[in-house]
């Protein structure tokens, strides 16, 4: 093989530097994220296993339904009536952005747009 | 047992049949009624309108300067006070009578209506032809009470329906509008706009939706605001119609406007 001597190591530094975020961050995995759950009350407007992985396809059916076609309640598991909005009624008990929403996007890296038109609570820091 | 091939295709087919139809099934047994449904407090109408006395309107502007509407709607709903012309929201706004009538506008009308400022607003045409130029639907035509509605979710900003309404109505944002909101005076029960959104007048759909009369009507302390359903005979705007004559801009482009002006 010609130039091995530059080769060699030129494949050695490039399979250290390719790899370098793998051992780099070896043994230290993230904190899972902790959304503070509200205190007052005890379930949401639906099941919690849904919330957890269906909540956006939630908001976004809830969105049609209020602002096209004027339906403003949503019934719960629990047969209690909710008003749909994100900013009066999901922010109310789920009070803080900071310490519910914000938690498990910014572990996944994932940037909703909501915030841009609908106010988010003030923060109590 | 010998079977033959038209029985076989017979059970296969109900088989197929049988297994097509169980989650059919499965999802209508867990129907549970309907989970969602209107507001019973909503006001119901087929086709709002609104009835702008402006002779009512313009005691009060010379009495007082008065702009408790405007304030009221911008308000409540945090359209933002930008300064440049270019740029401005405006969900109801004063125009003066040859640009808010020019097709009926003459150089004798009397001194008063020549120089008073009508107040102007989103028609909610029977017609609206920013809702026929709408390419995502972002505007539409509230199909129970006739309101023409922004989806701020769905517009996308190509401004088609500022160039479809011939009235002016609509406002689009340059910007991001929050910078010119007052952080104490933000209603943060009602969300802002973006940049790249167009934006108008709803007749308050969130507050109709919920029984209560538009902000602009609450806020008129003389009343010369009237609000109500235009199909209903028996409805205090019908009454007012047919007791005064009363004006409509720009009827001739067949929109079908449902704001009266009364002078």
């Amino acid at each position: 093989m010609y130039d091995a001597k530059k080769i060699v190591p030129g494949i050695l530094i490039f399979v250290v530097l390719f790899t370098f975020p793998l051992w780099s961050n070896m043994g230290k995995a993230a904190p899972a994220p902790k959304p503070e759950l509200p205190k007052t009350e005890k379930v949401c407007v639906m099941d919690t296993a849904y919330m957890k992985t269906e909540h956006m396809v939630l908001l976004n059916q809830w969105r049609d339904l209020v602002v096209r076609d004027a339906n403003r309640l949503w019934v719960g598991p629990d047969g209690k009536e909710h008003f749909m909005s994100l900013q009066n009624s999901c922010m109310k008990c789920h009070s803080s952005k900071v310490k519910f929403c914000d938690q498990c996007h910014n572990y996944a890296g994932v940037k909703p747009y909501c915030w841009q038109c609908h106010i988010e609570p003030k923060e109590n820091m | 047992m010998e079977k033959d091939r038209r029985e076989f295709l017979k059970i296969g087919g109900i088989s197929v049949l049988g297994l097509s139809a169980l989650p059919v099934f499965q999802a209508l047994a867990q129907e549970k009624g309907p989970r969602y449904k209107p507001d019973p407090k909503a006001l119901k109408g087929a086709q709002w309108a609104m009835i702008v006395d402006m002779k009512k309107c313009w005691e009060q502007q010379d009495k007082r300067q008065c702009r408790d509407c405007i304030l009221a709607c911008h308000k409540i709903h945090n359209v933002p006070d930008i300064p440049d012309q270019k740029r401005e929201i405006k969900w109801i706004w004063l125009e003066e009578y040859k640009h808010a009538f020019p097709d009926q506008a003459h150089e004798y009308a009397p001194e008063k209506v020549k120089e008073n400022p009508f107040m102007l607003l989103c028609n909610h045409c029977s017609n609206p032809p920013c809702v026929r130029v709408c390419p995502t639907k972002a505007t539409f035509k509230r199909k129970p009470d006739g309101i023409v509605m922004m989806d701020f979710h769905r517009c996308i900003g190509c401004r088609y329906c500022m160039a479809g309404c011939p009235y002016g109505a609509r406002s689009f944002n340059w910007g991001d509008p929050r910078p010119y909101l007052k952080p104490e005076d933000i209603n943060m029960t009602y969300p802002t706009r973006r940049k790249g959104v167009v934006e108008k007048c709803t007749f308050c759909y969130e507050r109709i939706d919920e029984g209560l009369q538009p902000a602009c009507v609450e806020a008129c302390k003389v009343k010369a605001l009237i609000f109500g359903d235009i199909t209903n005979p028996n409805s205090e705007v019908r009454k007012i119609l047919s007791g005064h004559y009363s004006l409509r801009r720009k009827i001739e482009l067949g929109t079908g406007p449902n704001v009266y002006y009364l002078i």
